[in-house]
This record gives C-alpha cells, sequence and structure tokens, in this order.
C-alpha cells in the first residue's frame, strides 16, 4: 500500500510541474471568465459570436487575419451560424488572389479569411489555443477540463490589460500590459469603451467587447468543438456500459474458478 | 509450439483438414488463443492488450491521417488545420492519434515497472524482455518524429535540440546528425524523412509485437508470486492455468474498457492538455521559444542527459580520461542512452534467485524508490535548468544507475527472501478458498 501511495503522490507532483511550466510568464495571473463555452457541455453563444465576428472585422482585421479559417464556416452550425447570403456578402468584404486572372478577386465562402495586413502581426486563428493560462490542480487537468485551457481568457485580458503607459523603443512605441509577457506590448489599445455600436444595442464596454472577441478567436481556433464534445461524451456513456457489462461478464465468468463447491 | 503442456488444435472436418495439413494457420490461432495462462495474475497483467489496442489505434488513424497530410514545410501545418476543420470527423482522428501516443506511454511504463517489480526480465524471459526494450526504443522513436509533423514550434526546435545530440557523438556524429537531417539544419528534407519513418517503424514495431509475443508464449506467462507452472504433467498444468481464453480476453477488455472511458473524456474535453500550447503558433526558424520542452513521456531521460554537466566530477573525470574525447554533452547523451542500456541490462544485473519482488522484503522498498524517482525525473525533466534542479536531476539520475548496476547485485547477495509458495494453485486457492463442507467462509469466526 505504501508503495501505491507513494506511487500516486509521485504521479502527481510530476505531471504538475510541466502544466505549470507551460504556462507562461505574465506578470498577473489570467482570471477566469465564465464563457458559454466552459467545461464538458459548454458550447458556443452564436451571438456572442455574431458580436466578436463584428469586432474582429471593424477592429482586429485592420492588422491580425485568420489565414486558416475557411469562410464558409461562418454559415456552420455550432458556430457564428451567419444565413448563406450574409456569408456569401461576408466574403466579399474581403479580397482572393486569384492565380488565374493573376489579379485579385472579391473573396467567396469557398476562400480563407485574409493573412494578417501588417507584417508583425500575429495571425489570430490559433491564438486562443497558443495560448493556456489553466492547468492543475495537482497537474489533474481538472481546471482545464472544466474552465477551459484559458486561451480565450488570455486574449480578453490582453484587451482590457492596458495601463495607459507608452514607451519608445528604437523608433517603435510599447504600451504598457499587466498581462502580456514581458509587460510591454507592440499593439496600441484597441478597444476604447462604445467602439462598436451593435445592432441590438448589446452592452459596448470594453470588458464586454473583450470577452465577445475572445469567444469568436476561441470559434476560429476551435470550430469543431461542440462535435468534439458530443464525439466524447457518447465515447464516455458507450464505454461506461461497455465497461459495467464486462464487468459482470468477467465476474460471473471467474466465479466458477474463484469460488468452487 | 512447447512450452506448458496443453490439448492442441486438431482438425476435424475434411475441410479444416484439407487446410491444415496445407497451412496450419487456425492450429496457430487456436493454441495461441487458448494458450494456458497463470490463473493468479492480478490487474498489472492487462497493459499487454491496452498496448496492442494502442498500437492498432495509431495505425489505424495514423493512415487515415496521411491521407489528408501534406508533408511539405510549407504546407504541412496548414494541412493539420485542414484536417482539423475540413476533414469528417479529422478533429477526433487527430485527438486520438496526439493522445493516443500518451496513452501508449503510459501502458508502456506500468507494463515495464510491472516487469521490474515481479522479476518478468529474469531468466528465462530475457528475450521477451530485450526486445521488450527494443520495441520501446522504437516506440520512442516513434512518437518523437511524429511530433515533428504538425510543424509547430516545439516540433522545429524539438527536432533541433535531439538531432543535435547525435552531433555531440565524436567523429561520427556530425555525419549522423546531417544524414538524420537530409542537411544542415531542421527543413523539408527532414520533415519528409521523418513522415516516411514515422509510417513505417509502426510496422517494424508490430513485426516485434510478433516475436514479443512468441518469446513469452514460449515461456510462458510470469506471474505475481514468479513460480512456474508445473509441467509434470498436462493435469497438473491445468491446476495452475486457465486457458487465455476466455478468461483473460475478457478481464483484459473490462479493463481496457475502463482505461478508454478516462481516454474519451480526455480526447473529447481537454484533448489539449497533454500538448504544449507552443506547438499551434507555426514552425519559425527566426524564433526560438522561451522553453523547449519535450513531451511529458520524454521528461525522465530528458531529465538524465541535461543531469550531467560540466562542473559534475564525475564528466570532468571522464573527460580527463579520455582526452576530452567524452565531454558534458556526449557524456550526457550516451548517461540517457545508458538509462535505457541498464534497464535492459537488468536480467543479469540481478543476482537473485527469487523472481518476484513479493517475496523480497529489501527489494521491495528499492523499487518503490525506484518509481518514484523516475517521476521525480519526469518532474524536473520539465523544469528549468537553475538550481536546485540541476542537484535534484543529478541526485535522481545517480539513482536510476545506482539501482540498476549498484542494488539489484548486492541485494541479491545480502537479501533473504520470505518464504513462496509452493505452487500457482496453492497462491490462488490462499486468496480463492475452496469452499468446505458446505460453509462458505473459512474466515476465523468472532470469539
Amino acid at each position: 500500500m505504501n508503495m501505491i501511495k507513494a506511487t500516486l503522490v509521485s504521479a502527481v507532483l510530476a505531471l504538475t510541474a510541466p502544466a505549470a511550466f507551460a504556462a507562461g510568464g505574465s506578470a498577473h495571473a489570467i482570471e477566469n471568465v465564465d464563457f458559454s463555452f466552459d467545461g464538458p457541455f459548454g458550447s458556443y453563444d452564436v451571438n456572442q459570436l455574431q458580436r466578436g465576428l463584428q469586432i474582429y472585422t471593424e477592429i482586429c482585421s485592420a492588422c491580425h487575419g485568420l489565414k486558416q479559417v475557411p469562410l464558409r464556416t461562418l454559415g456552420d452550425q455550432g458556430g457564428p451560424h451567419l444565413p448563406e447570403e450574409q456569408v456569401i456578402e461576408y466574403s466579399k468584404k474581403f479580397e482572393t488572389f486569384d492565380p488565374d486572372l493573376d489579379d485579385f478577386r472579391p473573396s467567396t465562402p469557398a476562400d480563407h479569411f485574409p493573412k494578417s495586413a501588417l507584417s508583425n502581426a500575429p495571425d489570430l486563428s490559433l491564438m486562443a489555443k497558443s495560448r493556456a493560462a489553466f492547468h492543475g490542480p495537482y497537474g489533474l487537468g481538472i481546471n482545464q477540463l472544466l474552465k477551459g485551457t484559458g486561451g480565450a481568457e488570455y486574449i480578453s485580458a490582453i484587451l482590457h490589460g492596458y495601463t495607459g503607459e507608452e514607451k519608445e523603443q528604437a523608433g517603435t512605441t510599447f504600451y504598457e500590459n499587466k498581462y502580456f509577457p514581458g509587460g510591454w506590448i507592440a499593439m496600441a489599445p484597441p478597444l476604447y469603451d462604445e467602439a462598436i455600436e451593435f445592432a441590438d444595442g448589446h452592452e459596448n464596454t470594453v470588458d464586454a467587447m473583450a470577452h465577445d472577441v475572445a469567444a469568436f478567436l476561441m470559434w476560429t481556433a476551435e470550430p469543431k468543438m461542440g462535435a468534439r464534445k458530443q464525439a466524447g461524451f457518447a465515447g464516455v456513456l458507450f464505454l461506461t456500459l461497455l465497461s459495467v457489462l464486462l464487468y459482470l461478464t468477467n465476474k460471473r465468468l471467474w466465479a466458477r474458478v474463484k469460488y468452487k463447491d | 509450439m512447447s512450452g506448458i503442456p496443453h490439448d492442441h488444435y486438431e482438425p476435424k472436418t475434411s475441410g479444416e483438414k484439407w487446410i491444415h495439413s496445407r497451412l496450419p494457420v487456425v492450429g496457430l490461432m487456436y493454441d495461441t488463443l487458448m494458450i494456458p495462462t497463470p490463473k493468479n495474475l492480478n490487474w498489472m497483467w492487462i497493459w499487454g492488450i491496452v498496448l496492442t489496442f494502442c498500437l492498432a489505434l495509431q495505425i489505424v488513424t495514423g493512415i487515415v491521417l496521411a491521407m489528408h497530410y501534406t508533408p511539405h514545410v510549407d504546407q504541412a501545418f496548414a494541412s493539420v488545420e485542414h484536417i482539423m476543420r475540413n476533414v469528417n470527423g479529422g478533429y477526433m482522428l487527430r485527438y486520438m492519434h496526439a493522445n493516443g501516443a500518451s496513452l501508449f506511454f503510459i501502458a508502456v511504463y506500468a507494463h515495464i515497472f510491472r516487469g521490474l517489480y515481479y522479476g518478468s526480465y529474469k531468466a528465462p524471459r530475457e528475450i521477451t524482455w530485450i526486445i521488450g526494450m527494443l520495441i520501446y526504443l522504437m516506440m520512442m522513436g516513434t512518437a518523437f518524429m511524429g511530433y515533428v509533423l504538425p510543424w509547430g514550434q516545439m516540433s522545429f526546435w524539438g527536432a533541433t535540440v535531439i538531432t543535435g545530440l547525435f552531433g555531440a557523438i565524436p567523429l561520427i556524429g556530425e555525419p549522423i546528425q546531417t544524414l538524420l537531417l537530409g542537411g544542415p539544419a531542421v527543413d523539408n528534407a527532414t520533415l519528409n524523412r521523418f513522415f516516411s519513418l514515422h509510417y513505417l517503424l509502426p510496422f517494424v514495431i508490430a513485426g516485434l509485437v510478433i516475436l514479443h509475443i512468441w518469446a513469452f508464449h514460449t515461456t510462458g506467462n510470469n506471474n505475481p508470486t514468479g513460480v512456474e507452472v508445473r509441467r509434470t504433467s498436462k493435469e497438473d498444468a491445468e491446476k495452475d492455468t486457465l486457458p487465455f481464453w476466455p478468461y483473460f480476453v475478457v478481464k483484459d477488455l473490462f479493463a481496457l474498457a475502463v482505461i478508454l472511458v478516462v481516454f474519451f473524456a480526455v480526447v473529447g474535453f481537454m484533448p489539449n492538455f497533454l500538448g504544449h500550447p507552443d506547438n499551434y503558433i507555426e514552425a519559425n526558424p527566426l524564433s526560438t521559444p522561451a522553453h523547449i520542452v519535450p513531451e511529458w513521456y520524454f521528461l525522465p531521460f530528458y531529465a538524465i542527459l541535461r543531469a550531467f554537466t560540466a562542473d559534475v566530477w564525475v564528466v570532468q573525470l571522464t573527460s580527463f580520461l579520455t582526452a576530452g574525447i567524452v565531454d558534458a554533452k556526449f557524456f550526457g547523451v550516451l548517461a540517457m542512452f545508458g538509462s535505457i542500456g541498464v534497464m535492459a541490462a537488468a536480467p543479469w544485473l540481478d543476482t537473485s534467485s527469487v523472481r518476484s519482488g513479493r517475496y523480497r522484503p529489501m527489494f521491495k522498498w528499492w523499487f518503490a524508490l525506484l518509481v518514484v524517482d523516475f517521476f521525480v525525473l519526469m518532474w524536473v525533466g520539465a523544469m528549468p535548468t537553475e538550481e536546485p534542479y540541476a542537484t535534484i536531476s543529478l541526485i535522481a539520475s545517480a539513482y536510476w544507475f545506482a539501482y540498476f548496476l549498484v542494488i539489484l547485485p548486492l541485494l541479491g547477495v545480502i537479501e533473504k527472501p520470505t518464504a513462496q509458495p509452493e505452487t500457482i494453485e496453492a497462491d490462488f486457492d490462499a486468496h480463492y478458498a475452496p469452499k468446505v463442507g458446505g460453509t462458505s467462509t473459512i474466515v476465523k469466526p468472532a470469539e
């Protein structure tokens, strides 16, 4: 028994370490936000994704791209779920280079979002998955199971983490941000209160918009989250049932060997 | 097949006889499935089935993934995203494949430590053990090359660091490194050959698995007592064993189903938990990540690799004695491969006449410490190379070698083993006593 206990304790310790380590070195801990897609049963909020899309389109897309994301997926169920005509209309906002024409043409739903317009602005397609804030406790991943990886929280934290301080360095202006590793970020504060008017008059404070665009970027990073959770749930349910049946079969099979008359 | 006496396949119908006289494949399958198996096997004997399942899972998901993946530095990352977004069920295929690798290693470590505790490596099962170690090495190579394929930041920089190890070998090191990479640095040629080998090696593993099973079917399974099955007659053997089908097949499938419940929960609800977030950033040779960390299953050996720095006296002495040929970097590489080498040599290092750790009172504690040591190494492997982690990893690495090179040989001489049961049947009956005179228990009645 001692041996098993020692093994378990050390297993827990060993697995905590890499997780804590991967969390990165931002000055402030990233706080949890209760997103609709957290937890094993969470799913995206269609309205929130549509607001996030609007914020991305009006603000972020000036510099950042989403090159991995096909425009047609904006119509996907479990995603922003825009009607087909809207997806077609929306696609026309962007231009795609067509090798046949040897020129740019308006994008169609079959094309992807464009890549970043500014060379030093990272592509945002997978940003929410390339950052992780939540692990533990003890490396068991319970936090990640219940609160998500923390990538969306990281994005929203960055968006409202500006202190207002600026500095010039080698001709570039840096802005102080509590949550950015190193504390100084080259991106100017992108959001301000009432920067966007939502058609339904939804709250448009910096905090509310930061959450909306973070949720949208979680969707761009993991568009199949809903289907994945469903498949996982079906797998867990089916295999639990199978385990019970196999347990009973096994018990019955061995009974005549273990408890012979 | 020699081994434990048991009933062999006899073709009955004329059709069966026709096949059997030309290719006795049905007989081979029958004898494999009905192999007499010690009836006292405990739950640590289920990992073989889990491992077989993992190999099949990885091959099946991997073949389908390969249909949609493009091994080119400009397209690899995007093709993985194509799998995640456009391929039907692609996100499940990829997450099962990625987490399947982790399940594979959890199972292989449990399997190896089972063997170390119950003395499964000892005579006459040395060849089974050696083949097992070869399979484990192949698994590490396959997993390492597979991790490079998504062409993320950790893929690229992990490949750069690990292939750099071969460069540490004197004289032949750099040609080997160039051959591995297909050029001076990790690039398209590297990605292509890693993809090719990542596809090839699992089939080599499958071949070795057949040899592994053949070997232990010849010697018979070990069991928790380490006492051999009686081979004096078929009747005696039958008192110690049960046929693999249906008893152990059903037991193993039950265990597998329980493990898969956890596996599907991880795949469905937290598939990126065991991966590194940086691998969702496309490989960039101009930007080195802050910390290059291998996947969790490499961490113990990564810790041993890093433990032996130039300020350790053993390294300095070795460097002095070899006139600088074995420097700190090469010493680390030797230590890493040596740590698996000493494990492979366990059959000849363990001098005890008793097989199972159950009857070795001193061995038990040293073994428990080895298990703890393994997890400590895994932990420090993920830590930065600074104090106190450097000292901890040095002590933990030293214990790993001491266990195999000093403790195992010495224990056989100084330890006084406790009494082993006469037979497997006796051990089994001690747990499940036969009913006596109609009473259901033979537990001491209350006084």
